[in-house]
């Protein structure tokens, strides 16, 4: 019997977790190591049924979706799950294995000298990789950096200020669209309408955020979800303006001096720059005055109000520095495609960007890159499973919020805070 | 004889049955946002799932040999308790670890269920749509040239059925009444004695149950469903729990109406296409101009 990749997938998945289950847990902290037997007993006296009876629920509940078959074998998945948790402690929060940690340390140990100069290093080096390197493979970096720039302008909003923003796609549509109309219908540039797209996505972004500021946190994820469909929506429809669903054929690719960008090494490299620049300016920004604030509002909005920090207009500085960001990685899209159509800019899209920022560490500016270039390599690692990958990033946002909400890399207010607190 | 008053009220009669049905969908959002502040995010998934769950059912009682009349029931009663199960498991997942987190957390989470679903749906039963396994009569009532069909009607009265039995049982029992006070302030109404975690799993079951039925008569109605009509619906029924006043349970029925009603009078004088478009500037307006919603009363924010 050929087994089903969507049985394998999950079974995987849970042997993963018992693997890191094993691995992670703390054993030695606190508790008292209890004897083999000594568990079962307690097992056996606190919850006899329990592992069988949610084996059974869930083998229930997934039994008119997925057949007979699959859905006992995810009930015997869940039975294992259940039964060797009972061996392990469940972990309170995923810790970074001990190299990694060794490796931080060393790095914070480095002299000041060698720090400053590593993020050059790195992006010489990967500019030096761009003579290397296939078409192909440039090409998905480069498509890694759009994303990255997406993920450091959703960073803003959503990591450094604390306000969920749904519809980030239509932002990044803003930016695409205005270079695509402004060049086919007036011959604009790119050079040109690289800060007149960030500017209008920017005004966009005042302009949404003007209103629905006053919000409370999950309102306005909803509002900026309907923004981001009415956004689809209206360039879906405003056939004039944007010819609709067929999109804008023909925009022109962007040149430099006479020199002509048309090979993926030249997108690739004009890619790496834009990342590079926003990487050093948002690294400012988060150590800013404004940076600082923006976390005293994310903490506690009415302690902030209270010491004075003017909350509305931080509120919508971030609104509009996130749309700018947007509106530029939009402008390089259309620059790189050389077409435009509203499915670019759909729901999904958005919480594509999300789900890197999330990934990566909410807040963490080195984060929200690692999270993009991450999502965008992993489908083609993942060739083979690769419809599975939507399925996975749901699944990884559940388990990311419960296991280890801060992310991949961290940003260090959260470490402090989190070796502050006490450990529960 | 369809003059422009027959076409008015015939359009206001569409609205209203689409409009029941998001008031059903709309009464698990705001129940749940009453208890736990909670934007469900995935219950737009678990709308499509419910209507799913009941056209599986539905074949396979009738691959059985059961009689159309029993399968129906059968399989109606049988996706509301399924559904309702997978809303208790996404509770017990996705949400309770989370509580006492940052209010991030759990809106992130809900919205990686709502994917996860999605997903799980279409690669468990393809991008298809899913053809409800029996030719309904098209037939209806007419009269002055207004048409109310046989399913329309349906869905007016089993969603009034449910409203009704679902304002008693808050009313009334024991279980409504440790709802209320959970809803009032969780932590004094467990010093109390309700078993908080318990009312929660409750309110999950019933919202769910509630979408269940919702997603079985729109596949009813329309004849089929697909596994992306979750998001859409989702939407519109938390448009109508905000427009009727979050957390208000009479409020998210007004309101489900009124968007209906509204959506359908847009498109049959505006255009489909910008359908959409008016619910979510409704959710706009109202969010700006009156956030306490048509039914709510405003209160001052914790700190």
């Amino acid at each position: 019997m050929q087994v089903h990749p969507f049985i394998l997938l999950p079974s995987y998945f849970i042997l993963g977790l018992l693997k890191a289950h094993s691995l992670l847990s703390n054993r030695s902290e606190g508790t008292k190591t209890m004897s083999m037997m000594g568990r079962l007993a307690a097992f056996a006296k606190d919850n006899r049924f329990a592992a069988p009876a949610s084996a059974l629920f869930f083998g229930l509940l997934a039994l008119p979706f997925m057949g007979l078959a699959r859905a006992s074998i995810l009930a015997l998945a869940v039975l294992i799950f259940r039964l060797a948790a009972i061996f392990g402690r469940v972990p309170q929060g995923l810790r970074l294995p001990h190299g990694l940690g060794r490796a931080k340390t060393f790095f914070a140990n480095l002299p000041p000298a060698a720090t400053s100069s590593a993020p050059l290093l790195l992006v010489a080096l990967l500019a030096g990789m761009a003579f290397i390197l296939d078409p192909y493979t440039l090409d998905v970096a480069t498509t890694a950096c759009i994303y990255a720039l997406l993920a450091l302008g959703l960073n803003i909003v959503v990591g450094m200020a604390g306000l969920l923003v749904l519809g980030f796609a239509a932002f990044y549509g803003v930016g695409a669209y205005a270079y695509a109309i402004l060049n086919t219908h007036y011959g604009l540039g790119f050079w040109t309408c690289l800060p007149i797209g960030g500017g209008l996505a920017a005004l966009f972004g005042l302009l949404l955020g003007l209103p629905t500021l006053r919000l409370r946190g999950d309102y306005l994820a909803i509002v900026t979800l309907g923004f981001g469909e009415i956004t689809r929506i209206t360039l879906n429809n405003w056939d004039s303006l944007t010819n609709g669903p067929n999109g804008i054929l023909g925009v022109a690719p962007p040149s430099l001096f006479g020199f002509s960008f048309d090979h993926p090494r030249h997108y690739f490299l004009l890619a790496l720059a834009l990342v590079s620049i926003s990487v050093f300016v948002l690294n400012r920004l988060d150590k800013s005055r404004i940076g600082r604030a923006w976390v005293a509002m994310r903490e506690d909005e009415t302690a902030a109000e209270a010491m004075g920090v003017p909350t509305l207009r931080l509120k919508l500085l971030a609104f509009s520095l996130a749309a700018f960001w947007g509106g530029v990685a939009g402008v390089f899209f259309a620059g790189k495609q050389l077409f435009v159509s509203p499915e670019s800019f759909n729901f999904l899209e958005s919480v594509m960007v999300l789900c890197m920022v999330v990934l990566g560490g909410m807040g963490s500016v080195p984060g929200a890159v690692l999270g993009a270039v991450l999502l965008s390599f992993l489908p083609e690692v993942l060739r083979g499973v690769e419809e599975y990958r939507l399925l996975a990033f749901g699944l990884a946002m559940v388990l990311m919020m419960r296991y280890r909400p801060s992310g991949i890399w961290p940003e260090a207010h959260r470490v402090l805070e989190s070796r502050e607190a006490p450990r529960g | 004889m369809t003059g422009p008053g027959a076409q008015l009220l015939q359009q206001v009669i569409n609205g209203l049955a689409v409009g029941a049905v998001y008031a059903l969908i709309a009464l698990g959002y705001t129940m749940v946002y009453g208890i736990i502040e909670l934007i469900n995010f995935a219950h737009g998934e678990i709308y499509m799932m419910g209507a799913y769950a009941g056209i599986i059912i539905l074949s396979a009682l009738l691959a059985l040999g059961a009689p159309l009349g029993w399968a129906l029931i059968m399989a109606f009663l049988a996706s509301m308790l399924l559904t309702g199960l997978y809303g208790v498991a996404t509770e017990r997942l996705a949400y309770r670890p989370l509580r006492g987190a940052s209010r991030l957390a759990p809106l992130i989470s809900a919205l990686g269920m709502s994917i996860f679903f999605q997903q799980y749906v279409l690669l468990s039963q393809g991008a298809r749509d899913k053809i409800f396994p029996v030719e309904l009569s098209s037939g209806g009532f007419a009269a002055a040239g207004v048409k109310v069909s046989y399913i329309q009607a349906a869905i007016l009265l089993v969603a009034t059925i449910l409203m009704a039995g679902l304002t008693a049982f808050v009313q009334r029992t024991r279980m409504g009444r440790a709802m209320r006070a959970s809803a009032q302030d969780p932590c004094m109404a467990s010093l109390s004695g309700v078993p908080v975690n318990s009312v929660i799993a409750m309110t999950f079951f019933i919202g769910s149950a509630l979408a269940a039925v919702a997603g079985f008569m729109i596949a009813m109605y329309y004849g089929k469903v697909n596994y992306l009509v979750g998001y859409i619906a989702g939407l519109k029924a938390f448009v109508a729990a905000v427009l009727g006043g979050i957390g208000n349970i009479p409020g998210a029925m007004v309101g489900g109406l009124v968007l209906g009603v509204v959506e359908s009078l847009a498109a049959g004088y505006i255009g489909g296409e910008y359908k959409d478009v008016v619910a979510f500037g409704i959710l706009i307006a109202v969010l700006i101009a009156r956030p306490e919603g048509l039914m709510g009363t405003r209160l001052p924010e914790k700190v």
